[in-house]
């Protein structure tokens, strides 16, 4: 069996990764996969959270908010609502985000909409942990 | 007889319009390309997405095996009271009669849903201005750049402005498009269209596949009909006549005709259709939930990055005609100076020649 398996990353804009990689994690809807090739064929909901990916020697790490993966044993490719690496995540942005989101919670503001501000939060967070990895 | 130092005045002015017009056509021409891409870079997204949602209606029932209605709200059909219609015209002027063919579109689609309650989300300046002379806004109205930030329960319906209201402005977006508004925009409408203050969304907008294959369309948007094949109620092509001016624009500017198939797409149409039996993580209903409103939100996504594509074309083609407009007048007024210096020498010659004649 081959070692590596294409991985294809494509969002709404563009077509952001499409390599050949050894290995790769996604963050599942219910938890954290890892793909090695030869997986069996699996199609599943993304939540916010980072991938990792080795290509070759390096390893590398995108912040994606809500997506969804097809996993076929030679290929797989994600759809990623967002995707960002570390050098392209606008950390002050992130930051405020986070503030934001944290005080909307905090506030106990019945107008506030609970889910889309975790939401926020946990993009926001998942995005400075990216960044925040290459330093 | 008209001032010779006039009309050459006049044909420097020209000169200096035609110079403007023609800096504006390859600007033009280089944000066509640009949009171009872009659209066509959205293409897989939309694709696979497509896709999914299809071979998904095949395992989960989302018909009800008995009755055959759907069970996803947003699938259903409901008697239309209130309509909602989302105008998406450009920015900025100068493009030809781009916008004003919109806002006509779209008035023509009030008058055939008249006695029913619309409300309106306008994209972009152009159309914004037209429509806010004739209609009220309602109460709140919201920009796509805050629906994008807010973190806020969205409030229920106010009482109406009217039976037709603006409820939405969104000026300044185009030139910098983000998926994350068209995505606030789609989760906006389909909360109202869940809590049924809207029985059905349309978008008015200019399609785009190239530059001569365009056309000025009323899609409906929800309820969905068919996974995957855009309903059309309204479509409007192109004449003969403007398909050749804007060929011919786009030949003397470099631009490529015909949209070029992306590499990514064919593989893009293959994606989740495997004739295998995949592990689903999450049960294919809830999967088939969590995908449908995206599905919404990459359609509106799509029927911006085409107007905007077909805004820059309608402006290249206008700055075109303006151009050669320039040229034929500068040389008609030519001719005039040119006819006007000799009557003036003959004029002098007949008074020097009668002048002689009389001594």
């Amino acid at each position: 069996m081959a070692d590596t398996f294409q991985l294809e990353i494509v969002t709404p804009e563009k077509k952001l990764v499409d390599t050949a990689a050894t290995e790769v994690q996604i963050p599942g809807k219910n938890g954290y996969l890892g793909i090695l090739p030869g997986h069996a064929p699996l199609i599943t909901e993304l939540a916010v959270g980072e991938i990792t990916f080795h290509a070759g020697a390096e390893q590398q790490r995108l912040a994606v908010a809500w997506g969804f993966a097809e996993v076929l044993p030679d290929k797989v490719t994600i759809l990623a609502e967002t995707a960002e690496r570390p050098a392209e995540i606008d950390v002050e942005r992130a930051r405020k985000a986070k503030e934001r989101a944290e005080q909307r919670l905090a506030s106990g503001d019945p107008n506030v909409d609970v889910e889309r501000s975790l939401d926020a939060l946990a993009k926001a967070e998942t995005r400075l942990e990216v960044a925040g990895s290459k330093k | 007889m008209p001032n010779i130092l006039d009309i050459r005045r006049r044909i420097r002015s020209v000169v200096n319009t035609r110079q403007i017009t023609k800096a504006m056509k390859v600007v033009s021409a280089a944000k066509l390309r640009r949009a171009q891409d872009r659209a066509l870079s959205a293409r897989p997204y939309a694709l696979m997405l497509t896709n999914v949602l299809k071979s998904l209606v095949a395992r989960a029932e989302i018909y009800d095996p008995e009755t055959g209605a759907p069970k996803h709200p947003l699938l259903a059909q409901r008697v239309e009271k209130n309509i909602l219609l989302i105008v998406v015209t450009g920015d900025k002027g100068l493009a030809g009669a781009f916008s004003a063919n919109i806002t006509k579109a779209a008035s023509r689609f009030l008058e055939s849903k008249a006695g029913k309650n619309i409300d309106i989300e306008a994209i972009g300046r152009k159309g914004r201005d037209f429509l806010r002379r004739r209609y009220p806004a309602a109460l709140q109205t919201r920009s796509l750049v805050e629906l994008a930030e807010s973190l806020e329960a969205q409030p229920d319906a106010a009482e109406r402005a009217g039976v037709i209201q603006i409820t939405g402005e969104h000026v300044g977006v185009l030139g910098k498009l983000e998926f994350a508004q068209s995505r606030a925009l789609a989760e906006n409408v389909i909360e109202r269209y869940r809590r049924e203050e809207i029985d059905a969304v349309y978008v008015v907008f200019n399609e785009f596949k190239s530059v001569i294959a365009q056309r000025l369309i009323v899609e409906q948007v929800l309820p969905i009909e068919h996974i995957g094949e855009p309903a059309v109620r309204l479509a409007e092509e192109m004449t003969e006549e403007e398909k050749k001016r804007a060929k011919e624009a786009a030949i003397s500017a470099g631009v490529g005709m015909r949209a070029s198939e992306s590499a990514g797409e064919k593989a893009a149409a293959e994606f989740g259709t495997a004739q295998v039996d995949y592990i689903y993580e999450q049960p294919p209903e809830e999967l088939f939930r969590a995908l449908l409103p995206k599905y919404v939100a990459i359609q509106i996504f799509r029927a911006l990055l085409e107007s905007v594509a077909a805004e820059h074309a309608a402006r290249m083609t206008a700055m075109d005609s303006a151009t050669s407009n320039a040229t034929d007048m500068i040389d008609s007024l030519t001719l005039v100076m040119n006819r006007a210096r000799q009557a003036k020498i003959t004029k002098e010659i007949i008074e020097i020649v009668s002048g002689a004649a009389a001594m």
